[in-house]
């Protein structure tokens, strides 16, 4: 409330009327509110269907109602009691084991490169950023199968050294992706480096101790894409997975909607798709209260 | 802000040669290294790190000397074969019945595919490159030893280089791994698949091909009536950067508006929307894409809800008329992309010093001046460089499409449909029919495309040429 009170001091002096201001201000929040809520409604349609129908009691892909009318707990037992035909169980495992690795990998990689691309100034910078510029203009689907006849000269494409291959192809590139969080360093002051660096800093102690814990909100966002990419991805996956105890639950969803499954395994899909989206939802949310923290205050005087 | 603009402009004319950052080059390069070496320096070139054992340097010598010894055992057994058989045998051998000479059947020798043998010659290409690299490397280390000690009295010890690379170069050690890992499992794999463009790696040759230079190029651009075409491809080529503009634009304002609908001081629950938007993102992205393709079949869930209400009589062509097919996956990727917008935008909205929105208020600026003049300069500013690496992705986004049209709807015989981009074309010729040679120039053209827009584009942005303008 205090934040009104101070407005609409400004307000005064702009010479206005408080009245109007607030009424501006209730009409404002009042579209705001709609739009945010019919939006909202969008956004969530949709996976609230995904919630229902993974506790439908008719497993087939056809349906007569939107929402389903009978609902079961059956599809999740199902889905990590019959491991016969598909092991959900270990493919979520795996992916899990990925996307551990990928994470950590992918947020040291982006914080190193950022870091030395906006702090310091060494003779390769300009030539390296324009490289990897060029080199994310290259379709990635291109590199796909060259990839994994790279993995197959390593001897990574046999039995388990698949998880092994996929850390590796998931977090190797990741170091191009410093653009956005390079931005975000920039907006850092330089003031707060070279203060760090007269106390006697090296320029790794500057990096861990100063710009690491402003970078906060951004680390966040790298380390959500970085535990994602294994989940989403399946091109990738496809290619260097061949059977099917190598698959991750990406390539698991995908195979139970094609012709042979789905009209067994689309509740099940339905569930697959809930299992999988718990984990990455609690990372989510345990992670969401940093994006209040903002960077005001960093600098005094 | 009109200062700073007037600054940058300064500075960019004053600087147009060596810019802020510019960095002089050391003392001791190649160059010198021959010119101003003495014996040991110049024996470096052939016998590395011996400069470096004479200033007693032993430890960084030994380990110059041990990768040159390296790379020629590597040569000796395996590179300099597979240089020769890439550049000469690129046909490979075929797997043939042999006879010894009392004529008793033998295991046949193993099938040589021209796959392997390009991958091997262009990874020997690769190693000697990096070689040539670090001869230079070498070369300047030799000089570095020689030119401490003769104007220090000693050149740093080890310690004192691993010391360095704490502080002074410590990007050095930081850029190892990450650029590591950018060479291996992003160069060379398209260096791979770029020398397949020149081959004739078709369905009709799986195994065995052979160099046939700009054949392809020249296929993909005439029209010969062939299933690639110039036709098709300028046809594919411009849905492709339609697509990106609007995947790209849409996205980052819609996103940017709803963040800051969010951000307002006056609405509350902020952490409770940014949950409810960011939902969608924690559902995997082609779950939701392969869910939402079923229900916008004909006889899928929207279309036969619309049906029961009475909206429509027939089934909305959601992926069969080329125009709604179009629009549709638009549409939905915003409720794909939207979400992601608005995480990355919120920290940055946040960031933008709050002194210049009070400044701008007690001056009497309203909601949209503020808007044009604060927000908008500075997010254009900070997003840039991801504006441009957002356009790129869309140029590539491969999961949206492929996953929710599949490039529907195709006209029969067309080896693309009305919504594929290059890039699922692309997959549709190598994956799915093995044309492997058509599918690298298609990458090829693509990434020409790209790197026109972009590098025009970022080259002229505030980001690229004044780094520091916000600070």
């Amino acid at each position: 409330m205090s934040n009104t009170q101070v407005e609409s001091g400004y307000a005064d002096k702009a010479g206005k009327g408080i009245h109007n201001q607030h009424n501006r201000r209730v009409i404002g929040d009042v579209l705001s509110y709609i739009l945010l809520t019919v939006l909202g409604i969008i956004w969530l349609l949709p996976i609230v269907w995904v919630f229902l129908e993974s506790f439908n009691q008719n497993s087939s892909s056809y349906q007569r109602t939107f929402f389903p009318t009978q609902y079961t707990f059956n599809n999740y037992k199902q889905l990590f009691t019959e491991t016969n035909v598909m092991n959900f169980g270990s493919m979520f495992l795996r992916t899990f084991i990925i996307a551990c690795f990928v994470c950590v990998i992918s947020v040291a990689f982006v914080l190193f490169v950022a870091y030395c691309m906006s702090r310091m100034r060494f003779r390769f910078r300009k030539p390296f950023m324009n490289i990897v510029l060029v080199l994310g203009m290259f379709p990635s689907i291109m590199a796909v199968v060259a990839v994994y006849f790279i993995l197959k000269a390593m001897n990574l494409t046999s039995g388990n050294w698949t998880v092994v291959a996929l850390i590796l192809v998931y977090s190797a590139g990741t170091g191009a992706g410093f653009y956005m969080m390079k931005g975000y360093m920039d907006t850092i002051p330089n003031s707060l480096d070279e203060a760090a660096m007269l106390d006697g800093c090296t320029r790794w102690q500057v990096f861990y101790k100063i710009i690491l814990p402003i970078c906060r909100p951004m680390i966040v966002y790298q380390a959500i894409t970085g535990f994602l990419a294994p989940w989403l991805d399946f091109v990738m996956a496809k290619a260097i997975c061949r059977t099917q105890d190598q698959y991750t639950v990406a390539l698991g969803l995908w195979q139970m909607l094609q012709k042979e499954y789905i009209s067994q395994w689309y509740a099940r899909f339905a569930a697959g798709a809930v299992v999988v989206s718990i984990p990455i939802a609690i990372l989510f949310m345990v992670m969401q209260r940093f994006y209040q923290e903002s960077m005001s205050g960093s600098v005094k005087g | 802000m009109a200062t700073t603009s007037k600054h940058v402009e300064a500075k960019k004319r004053k600087t147009k040669k060596v810019g802020a950052d510019y960095v002089a080059p050391a003392p001791w390069t190649v160059k010198h290294a021959f010119q101003k070496g003495d014996v040991f320096t110049r024996l470096s070139c052939v016998i590395f790190g011996l400069s470096n054992l004479a200033r007693k340097q032993i430890i960084k010598g030994i380990l110059f000397l041990a990768i040159e010894i390296l790379y020629i055992i590597y040569m000796v057994n395996t590179g300099a074969l597979a240089l020769d058989k890439l550049f000469t045998h690129l046909q490979g051998t075929k797997s043939e019945q042999r006879f010894s000479a009392s004529g008793i059947p033998l295991a046949p020798a193993p099938e040589e595919y021209s796959v392997t043998i390009l991958l091997y010659g262009v990874a020997a290409l690769f190693i000697t490159a990096a070689f040539v690299w670090f001869w230079t490397v070498n070369m300047r280390a030799a000089y570095k030893a020689q030119y401490l000690k003769e104007t220090t009295g000693h050149a740093p010890s080890f310690l004192d280089d691993v010391m360095d690379l704490k502080d002074g170069r410590a990007y050095v050690s930081m850029l190892f791994l990450p650029t590591l890992g950018i060479l291996i499992f992003t160069i060379l794999p398209l260096l791979f698949m770029i020398s397949m463009a020149f081959t004739s790696y078709d369905s009709a040759h799986p195994s065995h091909f052979d160099w046939v230079g700009f054949a392809n190029f020249k296929e993909v651009v005439s029209n010969d009536g062939g299933t690639v075409n110039g036709q098709l491809f300028l046809s594919v080529l411009l849905w492709t950067l339609i697509w990106a503009f609007f995947a790209t634009f849409l996205n980052y304002f819609l996103g940017m508006f709803l963040a800051m609908v969010i951000n307002r001081k006056t609405t509350r629950g902020k952490m409770f929307w940014r949950g409810v938007f960011s939902m969608s993102i924690a559902v995997p992205q082609f779950v939701s894409l392969l869910v939402m393709n079923t229900m916008l079949q004909p006889t899928g869930a929207v279309n036969r809800l619309l049906q029961s209400w009475g909206w429509i009589s027939g089934p909305l062509p959601f992926f069969t008329n080329a125009t709604w097919a179009r629009v549709t996956v638009i549409v939905i990727n915003l409720w794909v992309g939207i979400p992601f917008t608005i995480m990355q935008v919120t920290g940055i909205l946040q960031n933008i010093p709050a002194d210049l929105y009070e400044a701008a208020e007690l001056d009497g600026a309203n909601w949209w001046q503020q808007f044009c003049n604060i927000t908008m300069p500075y997010m254009i500013f900070v997003t840039t460089p991801y504006l441009i690496t957002t356009f790129t992705g869309n140029v590539n986004n491969f999961n949206v499409i492929y996953l929710l049209s599949g490039g529907d709807p195709t006209p029969v015989g067309a080896s693309a449909g009305k919504t594929d981009l290059l890039i699922t074309w692309l997959y549709k010729l190598t994956v799915d029919k093995g044309d492997y040679n058509s599918g690298a120039v298609i990458g090829i053209f693509t990434f020409i495309v790209l790197a026109v827009v972009a590098l025009l584009t970022y080259r002229s942005s505030g980001s690229y040429k004044n780094e520091e303008g916000f600070r």
